[in-house]
This record gives C-alpha cells, structure tokens and sequence, in this order.
C-alpha cells in the first residue's frame, strides 16, 4: 500500500470517527429513552460508522492519483504569520474594542503581506474601519462593544 | 383558475417587494459585488454571499435574500468575463464559456463575445425564471404530500449527488466531507431532549456552530488563506481585464438567429440540470456545450473550439438557466439543491424562516419577491454591467496585499457582531486553517457546507421515520417515492463506483 498525505489524512479522520463514535455512545440520555427506537445518540453513532467506512475506504483503496505539492513553492510563512494576526486580534477585539484591534489587524495584515506605504496602510485600515463601524453602528444599527472608544470619550 | 389567480395575486406580490426602492438598490449592489468577485479566480459566489451575510442582519429577509440572489447572478457573470477575456474562469460555471468566448476574443472580438454571453445569460435566467414561475408552485402543492421518510431520503440522494458531482472524480473524500459536515452539525443540544452532544463542557458550543461560521471558515477565510500559501494573485486577472480593448458590443443578424436558436433548447437542459439536487451551473454548461454541437449542422461544428456563436451561447444559457433551476428545491421542498443555495437556506434560517412547501403561503412576498427579482437582476446585468466591465475591473485590480485582509477582516466582522465572542473567533481560525489543508489535497468543501445545513433536517425526518415504524429500517422501501429517490442515489454510487474501476483500468493499461 502506498503511503501519502491523503491516506495521512483519512487515518486522522478515521481516528476521529472512532473518537466520535466513543463519544456518541456516551451521551447522557433519559432512562426512559434508553431503548427508544430514536434517542439523542443515534444518528451521531450512524455517523461515527460512516465516517470510520468512508475514511476506511480511502485508506485501504490504491489511489491512483497520487497529489503532489512542492512544499518549497508553498508561502508558509505569510500564512503562519496572518493566522497568528488574526488569533491576537480575536483575544484582544473583546477586551481593547472594535475600532482599534480592527485598525491594527487591517494595517498589521497589510504590513505582513508586503505593503511598505505607511499613507496607503494607514488610510485603508483607520479610516476605514471608522466608516466600517459607522455603516453597522449608525446604519444598520448593528450594536459594537468598544471599550477603547468609550475611554477616551467618543461612544457613550 | 383559482391557481391562476393565485399566481397573478402572487407575482403583483413579488413584483411589490422587489420593486421597492432599497430592494431595486440591493439587486444592483448584489449584481455589481458578485461580478466584482465572480470574475477573481478562486473566489466564487459562494464567498461572495457568504461576505453578505453578515450585512443582511440588518434587512427584512425579502431584501436579504434578493441581495444574496444578485450577487449569485452577478458572480456567474463575473465568472464568464474572465473566462472569454483571459481564459481564467472566476467560476467553474464558466469554464466551458471559453471554450469558444476564448478564442473569439482572440479574433479581436472580445466586445461582441461578451455581449453574446450577456445576452444568452439573460435570455436564459429570464426563460428560466419563467419556468421557475410556472412550476414552483405546483412542485410546492406536490411537495405538501411528501411525508418524512420522502424527506430523509431526498436528502441523502441530495447529499451524495453533491458528493458526486462537486469532487472531480474523489467520489469518497467527498462522502469524507459529508459526514463531517454531518458530524459538525451534530454539536450542541438536541433539538428534542434538549440533551447536549459533543460539547465537552464548554459553554460555548451548547447552542451549536454557528452556520455563518462554518460558511465564512470553509469558504472566505481558507480561500484567502490558500491564495497566500499558493502564491495565487487574482488581481493580476484584474489587471488585464481593465487592460484589454473589448471592440464592439454590436450583434449582427446572421449571429442573433444563432443565438434564438440556441436559447430556447438550452435554456431547458439548464433549468432541469439546476434543479437536480447537487448538479448545478458547471455541469449544465458542460453538457449544454456537448449537446449544442449535436445539433447544429456539420459545417458549424467545425467552428466549435473556434469561436462558435452556438459554442459560446449555449454553456451561457444553461449556466444561468441553472442558477434559477437551483431555487426550485429550496424554495418548494426547502432543501437546497447546490452549495451555494444552501448558503442562502441557512441565511434564511437565519431569518427566522423555514423554506418549504409552505413557503409561498406562510411568507408570499419572500417566494415571489425573490422570483421577481431574478428578472431584476437579469436586466440589471445587462445594462449595467456590460458597458462597465473595464471599470469594474480597474476597481478590481486591487493588490492581494490588500484583498486578503479585507476578506480576512470581513469574516471575522461577520462572527463578531454576530456572537461578540471572542471563541467563535478562535474556532473559525481553526477550522480555516483545516479547511485550507484539505484544500491542497483537494477534499471539496461545498458537500461539507450542504451536509452541515441538512444536518439537523436530516436528523429530524429520520427521527420521525423511525418512530413511525417502530424503529425498523422498512420505511426505506414502504412508499414508492421514497424507495424511487433511494433508487436514484445508488444508480449516483453505482455510476460513480464504475467510473472509478474504469479510471483504474485505463491508468493500468
């Protein structure tokens, strides 16, 4: 058998199914749904045995088209690095506000990718995100938490 | 005559909403965004209508979901400007319009070429609307008699039709995808008992994932990953379509009795294949093109792959005959027949609305104003975004550097004035960063989105079946329509097991 990424894969996803499966045989049901011909665990267990068939498929079937990626040619770093923005800017957007993590997610972002024109960056993430939280604020009314605003005394 | 009347009542209801003012602008929006993003390789209308989503909160969802349908027709059309200027189709819809809009514009004629596509679009999203208008009721009075094992069985035959014709020959990975988006949609409480599944004591995820959530991390949020870790630069698309001089846009008479040739027979084969569960807008123009060539006469056929009339107006027909065909089941039985409908299904769950049989009685503006806006919108494409292409397309030619954190930043928007959670955030990175390792090894999202959307539906009808028959499996094979729609999903594995061992054969030999 020929090992590749996507039998790596499909084992992963056959562990999971088996996990899933585990867990699906412990939920908590009422006793008087015990031998219910439909509780809350059977279609999760249907579906932890199809995904333990399908993925126990790929893994035993030849595969005859092999798909090979030149790792070299991948840009691992930008990504790493934008994933990496984009977390931080999760953990602080509760705590800092919309506005300002906003702002330093779009000029950060735009930073990593290659953008060096401070004028360019500046003018598409601060003004920006201002009409950005004008249009769901004011128009649509759409609520935004900003601590950061409220402190320096521009939201009530 | 009563059903007539009702129709009548039904359209001057449509006509009502869709022709408000802010419902007019929401269509033009709609139609200008999805070109904009139908003609970027690799971001297709199913990120377009997911970046809408969260825009929509603010909207009735009549007006939410015209927006949705603009964009959707706005992006195929985007898709089939790329396709017949650079040969680099926005969308797979698409691709078989450069088989012949390719080579026209090749000739100088990129003008005519792309008023061709315009109109054969419109043409065919407007005969398709018409049948659209004329059968959803009466397939919505039909579907009424579909009971829960109809149901059940409906779905599996739409999940694997997905599976089969989304995943370009990897007929398992997708059924893969399938039960993942089954697995995932499994999280939270049980809608009956209440009782909570798969949420390991974390708060969070008691009431589920969100829909929007899995929308935006499997399609916006890995798209723009994938084009970083590709290198890919859609832009670079942009640039050259605001660069090329289109000519003219004029049809002469010789090519115009082509084209009313063509429309008509196309127009059908679209709308039929849209309304196949999992079939779809790539399919319909691929089998359009390939039916087309039958029957024209030998000396035309000659011109095929050379900048065709036919060859170009028949794939454009049937791409937009199917995007409407692909209402018909969300709109009449409430399930969505494509990846980009079922977009748009959990938009309106969203909304609080259940599409279905009942639709058309229980929200008529919604049914009819959104058949209404089809028209619509196909008027507004035509008008608007032929003569505008170059300038859209310099709007376009933005550099990734900037693209990529405006989508970045539109998702994670979305889950953020939906949830003001900071989790949900975290679990939409995860689940994008999965999804854009998948991609490489080109496991398909769209069956993962369906499957997640019918999950709960799914459960429910084989609930209800089960119960029924006292917990026994006969209610597979007891009516003759749910053992007809069973009937048809293994004839869908059969065919795909055999094109496999085929495949198989033709590589050894």
């Amino acid at each position: 058998m020929n090992i590749n990424t996507t039998k790596i894969i499909s084992l992963l996803f056959f562990i999971f199914s088996v996990f899933y499966l585990y867990t699906a045989f412990n939920i908590q049901v009422f006793s008087f749904d015990e031998n219910a011909p439909f509780n809350a665990r059977t279609f999760p267990i249907y579906l932890g045995y199809a995904g333990m068939f399908f993925s126990g498929l790929k893994i035993i079937l030849p595969e005859p088209n092999t798909i090979k990626i030149d790792h070299k040619n991948l840009e691992y770093k930008k990504t790493v690095i934008l994933v990496l923005i984009a977390t931080i800017y999760g953990a602080t957007i509760l705590k800092v506000g919309y506005f300002l993590t906003t702002s330093l997610f779009l000029a950060s972002s735009y930073y990593a990718l290659g953008e060096r024109r401070w004028l360019l960056i500046f003018s598409l993430s601060f003004p920006f995100v201002a009409a950005f939280m004008y249009l769901l604020h004011g128009v649509l009314e759409i609520y935004l938490r900003d601590p950061f605003l409220k402190w320096i005394g521009v939201m009530g | 005559m009563d059903w007539s009347n009702g129709m009548i009542e039904g359209i001057l209801i449509g006509l009502k909403t869709a022709l408000t003012f802010q419902n007019i602008l929401m269509v033009m929006i709609g139609c200008f965004f999805g070109t904009i993003i139908g003609m970027l390789p690799g971001l297709g209308p199913m990120t377009a209508i997911a970046l809408m989503i969260p825009i929509t909160y603010g909207f009735d969802p009549a007006t939410g979901l015209i927006l949705m349908a603009g964009v959707y027709y706005g992006a195929v059309f985007g898709g089939s400007t790329s396709s017949i200027l650079l040969n680099a189709p926005g969308v797979p819809g698409t691709v078989a319009t450069s088989f012949d809009g390719y080579p026209m514009a090749q000739q100088g004629k990129a003008g005519k070429a792309l008023a061709i596509a315009a109109w054969s679009s419109f043409a065919g999203g407007t005969l398709a609307s018409i049948y659209l208008l004329f059968l959803a009721p009466s397939l919505s009075k039909v579907s009424l008699s579909f009971r829960s094992p109809d149901y059940f069985a409906l779905m599996i035959l739409g999940l694997t039709a997905i599976a089969a014709f989304s995943s370009k020959g990897q007929f398992i990975k997708a059924m893969m995808m399938v039960v993942l988006g089954l697995m995932l949609a499994s999280v939270g409480q049980d809608s009956l008992s209440d009782i909570t599944r798969f949420t390991f004591n974390n708060m969070n995820l008691t009431d589920g994932i969100s829909f929007v959530l899995v929308v935006m991390a499997t399609f916006a949020m890995s798209e723009a990953l994938t084009i970083i870790l590709k290198r890919n630069d859609p832009s670079a698309v942009a640039k050259q379509v605001s660069l090329t001089e289109l000519g003219s846009i004029k049809i002469n008479k010789e090519e115009r009795t082509k084209m009313l040739k063509a429309i008509p027979r196309n127009s059908v084969i679209g709308f039929l294949i849209g309304v196949l569960p999992g079939a779809g807008a790539t399919i319909a123009s691929f089998l359009a093109y390939g039916m087309e060539r039958n029957f024209v006469s030998d000396e035309e056929k000659e011109k095929f792959g050379k900048g065709s009339v036919h060859g170009l107006t028949a794939p454009e027909t049937a791409n937009n005959a199917a995007c409407s065909g692909a209402f018909v089941p969300l709109l009449t039985l409430g399930i969505p027949g494509s990846g980009t409908t079922a977009v748009m299904l959990g938009a309106l769950l969203g909304f609080g609305i259940q599409p279905g049989p009942r639709l058309y009685i229980t929200n008529p503006e919604i049914f009819w104003s959104v058949i209404m806006s089809m028209y619509i919108g196909m008027v507004i494409l035509l008008i608007l975004n032929l003569p505008l292409i170059p300038y859209i397309a310099r709007i376009l030619a933005v550099p990734k550097n900037y693209l990529i954190p405006l989508i970045l930043f539109f998702s994670i928007t979305g889950i953020y004035v939906m949830s003001f959670n900071n989790f949900d955030i975290y679990l939409m990175i995860g689940i994008a960063v999965v999804a854009t390792f998948m991609r490489l090894y080109d496991f398909p999202m769209p069956p993962l989105i369906l499957a997640f959307v019918l999950g709960g539906l799914m459960e429910e009808n084989l609930r209800r079946s089960l119960l029924i028959s006292n917990g026994s499996w006969d209610f597979l094979w007891v009516r003759p329509l749910t053992a007809s729609i069973l009937a048809m999903t293994i004839l869908i594995v059969c065919w795909q097991i055999f094109k496999t061992l085929k495949k198989n054969k033709d590589k050894s030999i």
